[in-house]
């Protein structure tokens, strides 16, 4: 009973690293631009099936390093084609827009590559158990733990060290007066689209070697992702992380308990933090 | 205008929704089809109350739809074989659940809104997937269907006559549109465009806003739930896509591409999507990519819609 605990706390602190990375990119979009990415799912998927191809040449490392940035240059141009046209207009155009992109993205996948679930190999030491009590500790889950803590370090670094991360914080707060102050904010809110889009692609590349390439992976994960970000808080990015890490790990231990409500716990814990806490847990009074 | 020419265009539809089973054959429809447009029309007449005449934006109403749709077909198959009283559970259910999540999400607005509908729309979708011995899980609720109406002296039969189906299909929706019409005209739906137009002008008038979108919203919801009780009596069969934000989508686009500011757009968005949907989904199997695309086009180059774009042109 401990193990299965123990088991399926992990899982979901797994699966609760996965959300967060994938909300902390939903958020980065939402919070300068105002756009509510549906796409974000589909864009996950376009990551894993990069990677799919590019290993037989380049190899797991290599797509790994690749694939998110091929997934960020696509978000960088749907981004200056499609998206930029809508900013300043009803949010609802954007919603729309991005509701039909993920449309487009997940049936285009399911036309290249096919409905099936493709096999994705990733090197054979990581995919080994580590210990025999403890079988569910494989190389792989523990690699994608470091790299989702390795991932989220660096945009936190990027967001306060540098002076892109210091203008996307900036323009979240006050983007009028960046602009004055003399910022493309057209550039920098297609940098801050291209980095959310990294975010998603990363995700693709984790998420492929975990539970398998299928065109519904992007769908599945996005509506915990918004959970995510609601839980947390809108605005705030260690809001968004924590949001994922909680429904994770909430959702986990209830498949211990209830396996059919694993899913709908989260929904649970998102009604009972509104309820208590309108604007999530680390947001800020007042914003949304 | 004199009152003629102002009356003009609601006696016009009135007029070719009352005749539609005779005319659409003609044309090369089928009386089913008109049933579709009609029950879609509804909810997202329904949907655009909320959305155009309040401008709260809700992207999760499939799940107060599928309340409906699934609150007819248990009644039915579990409950009592009776086809208003199926509806009328669906219904309830519908603005049962729309005012308690109402309380906990009238205070959010705009884009936070939106996400807070979309994610709670997901949890009627998760029961009613995963919940297999009593829903049908992703096989949907099948194993019954609509019952003739029993007036006492004589009984309708709805099931095997296309036509008195949409004749029942007709009367609930005019109820339903009239009872909007006479809404919105009302003080109350004055008090909604305020709100749409300027919401803190509104409150600092002392509109207590909070209550009125609130109530807004169990109207919308309630509506949309006797749509998909309608839906479900149509299709004789409860699907888990009917809760699904997809769904809610449709809805939404269907608003768009007939125009949201209209009393009469979301009408004519959900007839030209459901004639699309019926011819390109037999043409071809990438439907969803064909959607998606229609999306972003008339996003981009049609945000207006069809009545929107004509009230322009008259206007100028």
């Amino acid at each position: 009973m401990t193990q299965l605990l123990l088991f399926n706390l992990f899982n979901g602190l797994i699966i609760g690293a996965f959300y967060a990375l994938m909300a902390l990119g939903l958020s980065l979009i939402l919070n300068l631009s105002g756009v509510i990415n549906f796409a974000h799912g589909g864009f996950l998927a376009i990551g894993g099936y990069l990677a799919y191809m590019l290993i037989p040449h380049i190899g797991f490392w290599g797509a790994l390093a690749v694939a998110p940035v091929l997934t960020a240059v696509l978000g960088l141009v749907v981004e200056r084609i499609l998206i930029r046209p809508l900013y300043g207009r009803d949010p609802l155009y954007s919603l729309l827009l991005t509701f039909g992109l993920a449309f487009i993205l997940e049936d285009g996948t399911r036309y290249i590559w096919g409905p099936g679930t493709l096999p994705f190999t990733i090197p054979i030491w990581l995919s080994s158990p580590l210990s025999n009590t403890l079988f569910f500790l494989t190389g792989y889950r523990l690699f994608m733990v470091a790299l989702v803590v390795a991932a989220v370090t660096g945009l936190f670094l990027i967001l306060n060290r540098t002076r892109l991360g210091m203008r996307i914080r900036a323009g979240t707060l006050d983007l009028e007066t960046v602009s004055v102050l003399g910022v493309n904010t057209r550039i920098l809110r297609n940098l801050n689209f291209g980095l959310g889009i990294y975010l998603a692609g990363l995700a693709g590349v984790l998420a492929a070697g975990m539970l398998g390439l299928q065109p519904t992976i992007g769908s599945t994960l996005i509506m915990p992702s918004f959970v995510a970000i609601i839980i947390g808080g809108l605005g705030s990015l260690p809001g968004t992380l924590l949001g994922g890490l909680l429904i994770g790990v909430a959702s986990g231990i209830t498949t211990v308990f209830f396996p059919s409500a694993s899913e709908a716990v989260i929904y649970v814990l998102m009604g009972l933090v509104l309820l208590v806490r309108p604007r999530g847990l680390l947001g800020e009074e007042g914003r949304f | 205008m004199n009152a003629l020419g102002r009356r003009g265009p609601d006696i016009a539809v009135w007029l070719l929704l009352l005749f539609l089973p005779y005319w659409l054959n003609w044309v090369g429809g089928y009386t089913s089809l008109g049933s579709r447009v009609l029950v879609l029309g509804l909810a997202a007449m329904s949907l655009n109350f909320l959305l155009g005449f309040t401008g709260v934006l809700s992207f999760g109403h499939a799940a107060y739809f599928g309340l409906g749709v699934y609150g007819v077909g248990l009644t039915i198959k579990y409950l009592v074989p009776s086809t208003l009283l199926g509806m009328a559970v669906g219904v309830i259910a519908g603005a049962i659940a729309a005012a308690l999540i109402g309380l906990l999400i009238v205070r959010l607005r705009g884009i936070y809104f939106a996400m807070v509908t979309i994610a709670f729309g997901q949890v009627f979708y998760f029961i009613a997937y995963r919940w297999n011995s009593v829903t049908g899980g992703d096989d949907g609720l099948s194993g019954w269907h609509r019952m003739p109406i029993d007036l006492g002296l004589t009984s309708i039969d709805i099931l095997g006559n296309d036509k008195a189906f949409y004749y029942l299909v007709l009367v609930c929706f005019t109820v339903a549109v009239a009872i909007m019409a006479a809404l919105l005209r009302s003080p109350f739906g004055r008090t909604l465009l305020a709100i749409r137009e300027n919401e803190r002008r509104a409150r600092f008038l002392g509109i207590p806003v909070d209550r009125h979108i609130w109530l807004s919203w169990v109207i919308s919801c309630l509506f949309v739930s006797l749509a998909g009780t309608l839906y479900a009596l149509l299709n004789n069969f409860a699907d888990p896509h009917d809760l699904r934000w997809d769904q809610s989508g449709d809805f939404v686009i269907m608003a768009v591409l007939g125009g949201m500011r209209a009393f009469w757009g979301p009408l004519i968005g959900a007839a030209i999507f459901v004639v699309l949907q019926d011819y390109v989904s037999s043409e071809t199997a990438n439907w969803m990519s064909f959607i998606g695309l229609f999306f972003v086009l008339v996003v981009l180059f049609f945000p207006r819609g069809v009545l929107g774009v004509i009230q322009r042109r008259t206007a100028a």
